[in-house]
């Protein structure tokens, strides 16, 4: 078996393989991510926490507004709400938005921090099949457990608050199960495309949780005349308004988007974005 | 096979890589050898397609890495060791590359145990030794059971069982019929391992020989006598026209003679010897004088075969050897 050290001996044949070869596509780029995906704390911890967040925050302001409402309606004051008891799944689906940007951003930037891009990339050398890859898998899996959690969370706030607010319609219904989730699902989405472009962790996290809370922030302190118009914009534009648009059917802020409106914005910006990585990931040394 | 032709990486105005040509064989182990930075990383992501070269090509069985249908199946690579995701297990980190190219699970527990890692197959691989990564990585390099083996410094950081270990995997993989193509900066680790060797430095290729013309090309071979009648063996030496060295702690040292020779010139005149030994120089040291004056050798980057670097002959001056680690005997 060991060739003697010093005396090259050419083999007389070159050895191949013996396991068949056939050329790899996507398919197998996705059942490799999914072993990746599936097999890191990390995931189980970001949606663990996400849907313990959604559940808890979600059903407690249902059930501390349905009190407070009860209370009012006993001193015979007007009972109803105008608006259905969907809205209110948008308190959880802030903090879960932190949890998908993390998820999104370690998904790729966690390769990077511990060299293993280099092993992905040998074995998958076409990047835009590992990205690809790595996209479709984090957007299904984000979307099912998210839409899951969403419509667990909106049919219990219906039966906690539902006598006393508006019925609400189908439209509604899928904005606040599908169309959360796919907000949700967008937005870790950008965050991977990020990941992918800043190619560290901290480093991501930290741009896309500045992205998620810095525009209201920052208006916040808008108070000059002057700065008006900006700070218009940055509250009818910021991540967390565009989430409480989502639930709403008539713009709740100035004449900004409504309804399925922001999921259409978001999905736009996440395509530019992961255009932007697509591209750089095929140029770059890894 | 890999074929190199041309090879240049330049990182702004450094070129960490020059026209870089050579041929790697199958069937025999090739070193590649260079001092730190001279461009032996770079040159083995530019393989794989991981850096984009600035120009020049690298060919595996006459296609680009890129054209490779399943390229684990053709080529397994060792970078780093610890180029794998801390948080997954050996048997996941493992299970997911296998995915990647269609290679059966089962092959999976295979190479686990082929390196020894079966019992801590499902341990995430953060809590592995260096040795343990070391063997992860080339679990993950064998998985594929490619014709090429890349080893980036894969004794780096193990314990001399796991370099014993290292040495014998290569060659029988060699003896397979694969190409294997290992780096280090480390000499002496190639004289045991390697049949033939490429050394670069500053990123030009300096030599592409045989190890065994390398050995008898660079090394200075010499015996080492001691005697408690030192006067009376450097006199008979030297009246029968050997130059002799006196190199401290009561040695000589002879050039150009067997021990054959010296040992009965010893009895005919009746020295005692207490030491007659071959000793070879340490290639090492070919090594370093060859890789000090890289930036001198221009031109001899190109010539793919029998380029032979002009580096100096192996000759330190005659007596400044007393470093008792230097030389290594010949028999070892």
């Amino acid at each position: 078996m060991t060739a003697p050290a010093h005396q090259p001996t050419q083999a007389p044949y070159a050895y191949v393989s013996p396991i068949p070869v056939r050329r790899a596509h996507l398919g197998d780029a996705l059942a490799s991510e999914w072993t990746k995906i599936r097999s890191v704390r990390s995931t189980m911890w970001t949606l663990g926490v996400m849907i313990l967040l959604m559940l808890a925050l979600g059903l407690g302001v249902a059930a501390i507004a349905a009190a407070s409402q009860r209370a009012m309606s006993e001193d015979g004051q007007a009972a109803m709400v105008e608006e259905s008891a969907l809205g209110f799944g948008f308190f959880g689906m802030l903090p879960a938005a932190i949890c998908v940007i993390t998820l999104g951003v370690l998904t790729i930037a966690s390769e990077y921090g511990t060299g293993m891009i280099r092993t992905t990339l040998t074995a998958c050398p076409s990047r835009g099949r590992v990205l690809a890859a790595k996209a479709i898998v984090f957007f299904l899996l984000v979307f099912t457990v998210t839409t899951v959690t969403a419509a667990l969370v909106a049919v219990a706030q219906v039966a906690i608050v539902g006598d006393i607010a508006a019925e609400p319609t189908a439209s509604e219904w899928l904005r606040a199960t599908a169309g959360a989730g796919a907000y949700l699902a967008l937005l870790g989405l950008l965050s991977l495309a990020l990941g992918t472009l800043i190619r560290h962790s901290a480093g991501a996290i930290t741009v896309m949780i500045g992205l998620l809370l810095l525009p209201l922030v920052v208006g916040l302190f808008m108070l000059s005349e002057a700065l008006e118009s900006v700070r218009e914009w940055l509250f009818t534009y910021a991540i967390p308004s565009q989430m409480i648009a989502l639930y709403s059917d008539q713009p709740p802020f100035g004449d900004g988007p409504a309804g399925w409106e922001p999921l259409f914005i978001l999905a736009g910006v996440t395509a530019v974005v992961l255009g932007g990585a697509f591209a750089l990931l095929n140029s770059r040394d890894v | 096979m890999i074929e190199l032709e041309g090879l240049t990486k330049r990182f702004g105005t450094k070129t960490a890589v020059d026209h870089l040509s050579f041929r790697v064989r199958p069937g025999v182990v090739t070193g590649f050898l260079g001092p730190n930075g001279a461009g032996k990383s770079t040159t083995m992501r530019m393989m794989l397609d991981l850096d984009n070269p600035t120009s020049g090509t690298v060919r595996i069985d006459g296609k680009h890495y890129r054209d490779l249908a399943e390229p684990l199946k053709y080529i397994g690579a060792l970078l780093d060791a610890k180029a794998m995701h801390g948080g997954r297990s050996a048997y996941n980190n493992l299970l997911c590359l296998a995915q990647s190219n269609r290679i059966p699970e089962a092959r999976v527990g295979e190479v686990l145990d082929l390196v020894g890692l079966t019992p801590v197959a499902k341990k995430k691989s953060k809590g592995f030794s260096l040795g343990m990564g070391q063997r992860l990585g080339i679990a993950s390099a064998l998985l594929g059971d490619p014709e090429i083996l890349m080893f980036d410094e894969p004794v780096n950081g193990l314990d001399p069982e796991g370099i014993h270990w290292i040495r014998n995997l290569m060659k029988a993989l060699a003896a397979e019929g694969r190409t294997i193509f290992v780096s280090s900066h480390l000499m002496s680790e190639m004289a045991l391992t390697a049949d033939h060797l490429i050394v670069i430095g500053q990123g030009k290729l300096l030599a592409d020989t045989s190890m065994a013309d390398f050995i008898q090309q660079n090394s200075r071979s010499f015996v080492r006598l001691r005697s408690p009648q030192q006067e009376r063996l450097r006199d008979v030496l030297h009246g029968n026209g050997f130059i002799v060295v006196e190199a401290g702690n009561g040695t000589l040292e002879v050039d150009g003679a067997t021990t054959e020779k010296l040992g009965e010139l010893a009895a005919e005149n009746g020295v005692v010897l207490h030491e007659l030994s071959a000793q070879r120089a340490s290639l090492e040291e070919a090594f370093m004088q060859m890789t000090a004056g890289a930036v001198e050798y221009h031109a001899h980057g190109t010539d793919v075969h029998g380029a032979q670097a002009p580096g100096p002959r192996w000759g330190p001056p005659p007596g400044s050897d007393s470093d008792p680690h230097a030389p290594t005997s010949e028999g070892a």
